[in-house]
């Protein structure tokens, strides 16, 4: 204790402590966190229903053999035999490769649901990924520079923030007269960054002040270098929870709209429009219509969720 | 000073900011350090701060300055301004001169500066907790330097990591060389914090406050630490601190530093023996003794004024037991007591005779 070791002074000598692991133990956060969350079976349950959902919106065909709109309106809004209740009279109960019943338009409940992945998924998924790339690097420039640059970029998010989400939403797409999953997703994009940008900002405005900032400028680096290397990885933790909370809210944006008739028409199949078409009949002896796609919803925001919670912890080395 | 010590460990590849750096021109015989004339001044609501008001030193290699002085007096901000660290706004630097082997730091560009730092300058924070960043392992973090500013590859990078923990005293570096800055003792943080500010090897380290978030036995190890590794590599050391007694053993010079000036200079063993300012003399009597057990410890009457008012003359008179109408008129310069020591008081003769 208290000396310096003069062994390690010797010139051209080789370093004498020998690294216990390899060098890639030394690598990112992100190598620890890993480790951290194949322990987690809360995270291996929720990332395996994440990837069967996914699995659902990039290859449905692995999942069903029936077509997209293979559908026959003679056999519409059939309970499956094993559900609970009795339908009115004159529906069948006895349908064969019909798991979980037909909808309202006599499709396949179950491959109706498959394919109904893909626009929620691809939805959710870009329209998060886009508000997080343009909300933290806004947050960012704002919290870690401030003055004008923050001036200029709270007040734009402050505008945003003013325009009432559902409002905005129907007005953007009433205008845009387009219902395709792309006007979806920037009138998502366009309405719902804004609180990323402000949480990303706050973070890194009380990150700015912190001594390891300071002490990072002390030892030469970049702005940039501090942005990157010393803010973002400690500003992570509010970014990856407020995205999955995004990802199960755009989820749920995407079958609001659909739901209010400005966002996925049919033929397009989606889980929002499912709903849709459901709810009119579910009260009146249906109820397997509003079930099965509210249950994969909520059975997937959740999963998102959770994974995001096990993420967190996973990413604080305080945890460990 | 040479580099050579510092990367002889391995295959050395070009550093990669040398050239930015030799084209600084430093000049080997001018002084290490020397600061002119110093002066930061805070721009807020209520007016101007003059925080720090005109400071000089000179610090030569191998030599150890302690900075003392009381909370608000200017004592960081002067490091932060030679290190160019300050936050502007609100701070600015509005007069003086930073000269490192004679080249003005003040009047580099940004580029220039940033390679100073860590290279030329290394700098120890009060609180190694906060000061290292907590998502990054502590040898992933000494490696950065090496990578970023000496292109470095990581198995090397991490070599060097594992060496400067050992060259701390921190036992078992090789394994702790993966660990977070939170799984480390506060005296053994604070060794990475010097590690990390001796990573480059630098000419001048700045410790502010190195010791004031420790107990008082690692306090004692780390202070040592310090001077060990100052005197093997021929450093100039400024030790910054309100704790007197820190800076006894280790300093040479001591300046103390008063609402933004500096109202004495002296090499240590005079300015123990007889403070020659009445406010080094009153920081002195109140440093707790065993042979004055039972009795009342001395303190200084009142606070140190608000530095966007201050008061006129000499800014110590409302605290000062030797002051009269001279001192609330004129603003004492810094007279010259004996051949290299200054005191800022009218009356030094009277406060060394006391």
């Amino acid at each position: 204790m208290g000396s310096t070791s003069p062994a390690t002074e010797d010139p051209g000598a080789v370093p004498t402590g020998t690294p216990a692991r390899g060098p890639s133990a030394s690598g990112s956060i992100w190598k620890d966190a890993g480790r951290q969350l194949i322990r987690n079976p809360v995270f291996i349950v929720c990332s395996l229903i994440v990837l069967v959902v996914v699995s659902w919106a990039l290859f449905p065909t692995l999942w069903t053999d029936k077509g997209k709109l293979e559908c026959d309106i003679n056999i519409n809004r059939t309970p499956p035999s094993w559900f609970p209740g009795t339908p009115p009279p004159g529906y069948d109960t006895d349908l064969d490769g019909y798991p979980l019943g037909t909808t309202t338009l006599g499709c396949d409940m179950y491959s109706q649901l498959i394919w109904g992945a893909r626009p929620s998924i691809v939805v959710a998924v870009v329209v998060t990924a886009l508000t997080a790339l343009i909300g933290t690097t806004l947050g960012l420039w704002a919290g870690y520079y401030g003055g004008r640059v923050d001036t200029v970029i709270s007040r734009v998010t402050d505008i945003f923030l003013g325009l009432p989400f559902l409002l905005g939403a129907l007005l953007f797409l009433a205008l845009l007269k387009s219902q395709s999953i792309w006007a979806v997703i920037l009138v998502l994009v366009v309405l719902g960054w804004t609180q990323m940008a402000r949480i990303v900002r706050g973070t890194a405005l009380s990150l700015r002040d912190q001594d390891f900032v300071e002490a990072a400028r002390a030892m030469g680096a970049t702005n940039h270098r501090i942005i990157l290397r010393h803010i973002l990885p400690n500003a992570l933790a509010p970014i990856i929870v407020l995205c999955t909370i995004y990802i199960g809210s755009f989820i749920a944006a995407e079958a609001t709209l659909t739901f209010l008739g400005v966002g996925l028409k049919p033929p397009e199949v989606s889980w929002g429009i499912t709903i849709a078409q459901g709810q009119a009949f579910a009260v009146a002896g249906f109820p397997h219509l509003l079930v099965f796609p509210c249950t994969v919803l909520v059975v997937t925001v959740l999963s998102f969720i959770l994974m995001g919670d096990a993420l967190r912890d996973a990413l604080d080395p305080k945890g460990r | 000073m040479s580099d050579s010590d510092i990367l002889s460990a391995g295959p050395v590849p070009e550093p990669a900011d040398s050239k930015a750096i030799a084209s600084l021109h430093f000049d080997p015989t001018a002084p290490l350090l020397d600061v002119q004339e110093l002066r930061v001044d805070f721009h807020t609501h209520e007016g101007v701060a003059h925080a720090v008001n005109g400071v000089s030193f000179t610090l030569e290699a191998g030599r150890t300055l302690g900075i003392l002085g009381e909370s608000g007096c200017g004592k960081s901000v002067t490091a932060q301004a030679i290190m160019g660290i300050l936050d502007s706004p609100p701070a600015r630097v509005v007069g003086g001169r930073v000269l490192l082997s004679g080249v003005d730091l003040l009047t580099l560009n940004e580029d220039d500066r940033r390679q100073v730092r860590a290279n030329r300058i290394g700098m120890v924070f009060q609180d190694a907790l906060s000061a290292l960043n907590p998502v990054f392992k502590v040898g992933w973090q000494l490696g950065e330097l090496f990578r970023k500013r000496l292109g470095y590859s990581r198995t090397q990078a991490r070599h060097e990591a594992v060496r400067l923990l050992d060259l701390v005293g921190i036992p078992a570096a090789a394994q702790r060389v993966d660990d977070y800055p939170h799984q480390f003792s506060g005296g053994m943080r604070q060794r990475v914090m010097i590690a990390m500010a001796l990573a480059l090897d630098p000419d001048v380290i700045i410790a502010d406050e190195p010791t004031t978030a420790l107990d008082v036995t690692v306090q004692a190890q780390i202070m040592k630490l310090l001077a060990d590794l100052q005197a093997e590599r021929n450093m100039g050391l400024i030790l910054i601190t309100h704790d007197i007694g820190v800076v006894a053993d280790v300093a040479d010079d001591i300046c103390v530093m008063y609402a933004g000036r500096e109202v004495e200079k002296a090499d240590v063993y005079s300015i123990y023996d007889k403070p020659a300012h009445p406010y080094t003399q009153a920081l002195l009597e109140s440093i707790p003794r065993v042979d004055m057990k039972g009795k009342q410890l001395a303190s200084i009457q009142g606070l140190p004024p608000n530095l966007t008012q201050m008061p006129p003359g000499c800014a110590f008179h409302p605290r000062c037991r030797f002051a009269r109408q001279r001192c609330r008129d004129d603003t004492p310069p810094l007279y010259t007591v004996s051949p290299g020591r200054l005191s800022a008081c009218h009356f030094f003769q009277e406060v060394l005779d006391t």
